[in-house]
């Protein structure tokens, strides 16, 4: 990255904890990372490896209890995300940060119209009246590609398909023009039909508006055509951080090259048996003191479980969290 | 081996023209006021010991037609051979001395295993409700099974919540073991599953198929998925067969439209080839199976649509050995001139 360019957001050791009644679960630990403008950072990594949690925190939107913010920074526009206060926070949530979430079904009100759903950003953030916020609507409306946009903005959610609620959502969270979009699975949910139409829309509306997005997914075969620059999470750690071409070309980490491995693919070579990473994501019910991809890591060395290696820079943008050199090849 | 010329065996499953229609009811008096068509005349055989993958989006019948295939609905029309039997046709006597040939393993395993029963108990219904085992042979069983899809046995007296997703679905296919079946019905078996849990339980399915000669239909949304694991594929849209095809025919050189925007819309993992690709985007979303379009179901959404699409339903039928594809484009190939120019 150039240098004097400030990211947009700068994440720096983010750590939270949540306190349950079977005990403590650490799902974030010294999270950093930092997003410039006009880039789209992908976020992979399965299920519980706190990429969700990460975006929600960073935000506030965790509810406190049982989510604890233990540490970190989150410098955004001058200020720090986790200390400012509730009102300041508001005011850029919604108007500054835009949030996609994953199930449009489910974070849509269904007793207000859609047209009400995507006013309300625009009256409470932009001071807009009534007649001015519906014409905007329609507008955004129309700008993420919905037919009949005026007249679909007095519809309820119901009344629209499940590709149709994720535009509804996006055209919400692009309401006030952000200057960072997080969009947290926005196509997971969605036939690939849909997925590719949305994919499509979200490269023009990055390309008009220059906004900075943070794409989180498992799916890798959507980073590897949206995004420019990737981290992949495990145990609430981010692994590897690389630019998209040298993720995929030149992945280090163990999990991230037995993660591609075990993607089957529709039009490269099919493999007679797929490959697998044995075993389970970890729980973490304590601050990780060894590697947390220790139990599943095929390259494990005593240095691993004596000690949670450091991310350290292995090339231009390219960074991991492995105490393996990746000398010896593997299978 | 005698006699090369030998007729082929006779297909294990032998679907002719599924039909499965679910009533609307409305107006003041509840009347029937339509029909949601989720399966519309489907036609395919499944031969023993292979796999028929069978894809879709979401809302296209793929799930209805798998549980109509085991009759856990009553079906409108058609017929379903399994083995021999019609069992479209058979009395619920009948049925219940067949359900053990066939099984089905679900979409989501939490949901289909009930979470008041041990796992034991779970994987042990079928045996207590269909064979004469006592309880000692019973529980052998029972622990042979666990061996077979890698539980370990110790776990049998926990409770579906204790486990993993992946491991739940393993609880999902010992459970369909249980009976020594000859075919079944995997309906998104790894859909809720993580990526690096999906590989495993493909793996343990392939590696049942191959030690117990099991039949399947498998169906997934997934189509890097199916490509892995089935023979044959069928695709689904809007309660149809549009093509099927062996597996390396239908994603080389898929012939009707939809398949090749299907195709063409699953992400690629890797930039390289993800940025070389010419993607085929479809407008629109799929029409309702309430109401239908008049003529080709996928005339609303074709980017080759030419007018004979939109008055006349094309015929599913075989365009080469082994391949079945519903299109006017290939079917009619004196009015194909206006297609080929696109």
């Amino acid at each position: 990255m150039p240098d004097g360019v400030l990211p947009v957001l700068d994440v720096r050791d983010l750590t939270t904890v949540f306190h349950t009644r079977s005990g403590d679960l650490h799902a974030v630990n010294s999270v950093s990372f930092d997003l410039h403008a006009g880039e789209l950072l992908g976020v992979v990594g399965e299920s519980g490896s706190g990429k969700s949690v990460t975006m929600m925190a960073l935000i506030g939107l965790l509810p406190s209890p049982p989510a604890v913010v233990r540490s970190g920074q989150v410098l955004f526009g001058g200020h720090d995300l986790l200390t400012v206060d509730k009102d300041t926070l508001r005011a850029i949530r919604g108007k500054r940060i835009g949030f996609v979430f994953q199930d449009p079904m489910t974070s849509l009100n269904p007793v207000f119209t859609v047209g009400f759903q995507i006013m309300e950003p625009l009256r409470k953030h932009m001071g807009l009246n009534k007649s001015a916020a519906w014409t905007r609507a329609a507008e955004l409306l129309h700008l993420v590609g919905i037919p009949d946009a005026t007249q679909r903005l007095k519809d309820y959610p119901h009344q629209f398909s499940g590709g149709m609620r994720q535009r509804v959502m996006i055209a919400m969270a692009l309401a006030c023009d952000p200057e960072v979009l997080i969009a947290d699975e926005p196509t997971t949910a969605l036939d690939v039909t849909i997925q590719a139409q949305i994919l499509e829309l979200i490269k023009a509306l990055r390309e008009k508006s220059g906004m900075a997005i943070i794409w989180i997914t498992h799916d890798l075969g959507v980073i590897a055509g949206i995004a420019d620059r990737v981290i992949v999470m495990y145990g609430g750690q981010v692994v590897e951080q690389a630019p998209v071409a040298e993720l995929f070309a030149n992945p280090r980490h163990p999990y991230t090259r037995a993660l591609l491995k075990t993607v089957p693919s529709v039009h490269g070579q099919r493999a007679a048996r797929l490959k697998v990473i044995e075993g389970q994501p970890p729980i973490l019910r304590s601050a990780p003191d060894a590697c947390v991809f220790l139990p599943r890591c095929a390259h494990g060395f005593g240095r691993c479980a004596a000690e949670n290696p450091q991310r350290r820079a292995v090339g231009v943008g390219h960074d991991l969290a492995c105490h393996w050199d990746g000398e010896t090849e593997d299978g | 081996m005698v006699d090369t010329l030998a007729e082929p065996p006779p297909p294990l499953v032998q679907v002719r023209n599924l039909t499965m229609h679910f009533p609307v009811h409305g107006g003041l008096l509840q009347r029937r006021v339509g029909a949601i068509k989720a399966v519309d005349g489907v036609t395919f055989d499944i031969h023993r010991g292979e796999t028929l993958g069978l894809v879709g989006e979401s809302g296209c019948g793929k799930t209805t037609c798998g549980r109509a295939i085991l009759r856990l609905y009553e079906l409108t029309g058609g017929s379903v051979h399994i083995g021999g039997t019609n069992i479209a046709e058979a009395t619920p006597d009948q049925l219940r001395k067949l359900r053990p040939a066939m099984q089905m393993v679900f979409q989501d395993p939490l949901a289909s295993l009930n979470p008041r029963m041990t796992v034991a108990s779970i994987i042990g219904e079928p045996l207590k409700e269909h064979t004469r085992l006592d309880k000692t042979e019973r529980l052998a069983r029972i622990h042979e099974l666990m061996d077979q899809v890698g539980l370990n046995h110790d776990f049998a007296n926990r409770y579906p919540h204790e486990f993993s997703g992946g491991q739940r679905q393993r609880i999902g296919i010992a459970r369909a073991l249980a009976l020594n079946p000859q075919f079944i019905v995997c309906d998104e078996p790894i859909a809720a599953l993580d990526v690096s849990i999906q590989a495993q339980v493909v793996n343990l399915l392939e590696d049942l198929q191959d030690r117990l000669g099991l039949t399947y239909l498998f169906i997934s949304h997934d189509l890097s998925m199916v490509r892995h694991i089935a023979d044959r594929v069928a695709v689904m849209y809007l309660g149809r067969i549009v093509e099927l095809a062996p597996r390396e025919s239908l994603y080389s050189d898929p012939r009707h439209p939809y398949t090749r925007a299907l195709l063409s819309a699953v992400p690629e993992p890797d930039p390289v080839l993800a940025a070389r690709r010419n993607r085929m985007i479809l407008t629109g979303d799929v029409p309702s199976p309430a109401h239908p379009p008049e003529g080709c179901n996928f005339c609303t959404r074709c980017p080759q649509v030419m007018d004979i699409c939109t008055t006349i339903d094309p015929e599913f039928r075989e365009v080469e050995p082994g391949r079945f594809v519903a299109c006017h484009l290939l079917t009619e190939p004196k009015n194909n001139q206006q297609g080929s120019l696109l």
